[in-house]
């Protein structure tokens, strides 16, 4: 029996009221918001692989392989609906994992880590000397329909920022209830003894083959609504900064709780939008020191806040 | 004549220029309790780590139950019937102890645990929560594993292997590193659940009081090879046993020369 508490409680409420507010907040914050919440959904994924006690600094392989399978699937296949580019995307993205994860789950700690890097760096390479993609430049994506309905510049931004509204609070719905179950707390376990989990009866290399699929899913879904919402892809998507940036804004979050890499996801964007904006060259710097007071005074993220509130309380 | 639970014919494994292990023909019969005795080197846990798969022999068969599990992985062994314990608890320490005994009936209930469905169940925090009451140590249920103490760690290690209900559990060293006053407890704790649970054991020991008190059985090791096999009374009392296992001046013969 599935049993609901408060978090999915508040994950549902939460997941209402930024819909709602998507008819009131102006277009600059719907697009922000747009771009934070497919950045929190890859970064879902990238918790998903930290709770199993792997790093991923190549995530940015499935994002840019959701990005391209939105954009070519205008472009080369007539396809033009969001929904059915989107799961196109994902299906993409999983039947690479399907392959790549027989080999990425024999690895685990850095060799984890920097093997991923390298597939979505091959990625990058294959795609800046493919000129038929548009090469370093990219392409343009067309505007997409939603079940079936088309709109028009401000009701498709509007639209678009509903979808990603519902694919953020919905992915995190499901993720909330895989990281309760038996397999979620499975991966957990792995984290913690590897043996053990061998020693119980389990294939702990076959199930972190599943939390490689569905991390991988969930970066693609990102991928495309980062596609849908910018009306552009590049290679850019997979370079290694790319997914860096994933892995900060989890560690922003932290592990905790599938609301964390939403909430981080925003916070990244404000800052890094502000830290532009006030302080054009040395934003990065910004950004540094940002993650360095995290991982000083927070270690377990901004989540740890909520958390010992909690606990303050109890 | 029943089929042996565990029986091994020309047993090797060889780590380079060092044998651990030399032609071992061992049989075991179900509801056995044996113990297997030797000095550090002698090959004890290389046996152990050959039959639950953990390394491979570098030649020889293991039957479990009649059944070849040789170049089997140690969780398809675990799933035919056989479960171990080991020497340095084997636990998932950031967890609570109740979260260690949850996880283990989920794999307890097949190779592909749900996706959906919550670990912690009313009917399996029931039956985490009886187990370690069996075990004695309910009070530690909500205990981050690395904050309990060492002999309770030993005994949630082994309910956790006997959460499979395993036909034959192998222990290494149940008694290493827990103090003298523990020990007797926690093997009395140990031994009245496997009886209870009706499984053939056999444990690697160095504590001679130990294995003369609970087993049925003893296997000598030295260098690679068994070089006594018998009740305890005739183990202890083989002339090379005590001059390369346990030396003249050992505890039990003190003590039995006392009485």
């Amino acid at each position: 029996m599935i049993h609901i508490d408060r978090s999915m409680v508040g994950l549902a409420a939460a997941t209402l009221i930024l819909a709602a507010a998507g008819g009131f907040v102006p277009d600059w914050l719907a697009f922000i918001l747009t771009l934070a919440l497919a950045k929190a959904l890859v970064v879902q994924g990238v918790v998903l692989q930290m709770r199993a006690g792997l790093v991923s600094f190549g995530q940015g392989l499935f994002f840019c392989v959701g990005g391209y399978a939105v954009g070519m699937g205008g472009h080369f296949f007539g396809i033009n609906d969001a929904p059915v580019l989107l799961l196109a995307g994902a299906l993409a993205a999983v039947a690479l994992a399907a392959v790549l994860g027989l080999l990425m789950t024999r690895y685990r700690d850095i060799f984890f880590a920097m093997l991923s890097l390298a597939l979505s760096m091959i990625l990058f390479g294959v795609l800046v000397k493919s000129s038929e993609l548009g090469s370093t430049d990219g392409f343009n994506v067309h505007p997409a329909t939603f079940f079936g309905l088309s709109f028009k510049t401000e009701a498709y931004k509007t639209a678009l920022y509903l979808l990603t509204v519902l694919l953020a609070g919905g992915g995190a719905l499901v993720l909330h209830l895989v990281h309760h179950s038996g397999l979620g707390r499975m991966w957990e376990a792995i984290r913690e003894n590897e043996i053990r989990v061998e020693y119980l009866g389990l294939s702990p290399r076959w199930l972190l083959y599943a939390n490689y699929l569905l991390a991988a899913a969930f970066a693609a879904l990102g991928g495309g609504l980062t596609a849908l919402a910018t009306g552009h892809i590049d290679p850019e998507m997979s370079f290694w900064t790319t997914s860096g940036e994933f892995v900060f804004i989890a560690l922003l979050g932290g592990t905790s709780h599938v609301a964390a890499p939403m909430v981080a996801a925003v916070l990244f964007a404000f800052v890094r939008t502000y830290a532009i904006e006030f302080t054009p060259h040395t934003w990065q710097m910004i950004l540094g020191f940002v993650l360095l007071g995290i991982i000083v005074f927070l270690p377990k993220g901004l989540w740890s806040l909520v958390r010992s509130e909690k606990r303050a309380k109890a | 004549m029943s089929t042996p639970i565990l029986q091994t014919k020309s047993l090797c494994r060889s780590f380079g220029a060092v044998t651990a292990a030399r032609d071992l023909d061992v049989t075991i019969n179900p509801g056995e309790i044996v113990g297997v005795i030797g000095s550090n080197g002698a090959g004890k846990t290389t046996f152990i780590n050959m039959v639950t798969g953990y390394l491979p022999p570098s030649s020889g068969q293991i039957l479990f139950e009649g059944r070849s599990i040789l170049g089997k992985p140690p969780r398809a062994i675990i799933r035919m019937g056989m479960a171990r314990s080991f020497q340095v608890a084997q636990l998932f320490p950031e967890l609570t102890v109740l979260e260690n005994m949850l996880i283990a009936l989920v794999a307890a209930e097949g190779p592909r645990p749900s996706f959906f469905l919550p670990m912690a169940s009313a009917k399996r925090m029931r039956q985490a929560k009886e187990l370690l009451a069996e075990f004695g140590v309910e009070r530690f249920g909500d205990s981050v594993v690395s904050a309990v103490p060492q002999g309770a760690r030993k005994l949630i290690d082994i309910a956790m292997a006997l959460i499979s209900t395993p036909r034959m559990l192998l222990l290494d060293e149940p008694t290493s590193g827990v103090s003298v006053e523990e020990k007797f407890g926690l093997m009395d704790t140990v031994m009245r659940a496997v009886r209870h649970h009706g499984v053939t054991v056999l444990f690697v020991e160095h504590d001679m009081e130990i294995v003369e008190r609970y087993v049925s059985r003893v296997l000598a090791f030295y260098s690679g090879e068994i070089i006594s096999d018998g009740t305890p009374a005739q183990v202890f009392a083989d002339e090379k046993v005590r001059e390369l296992v346990i030396g003249h001046g050992h505890g039990t013969e003190k003590k039995r020369n006392m009485a």
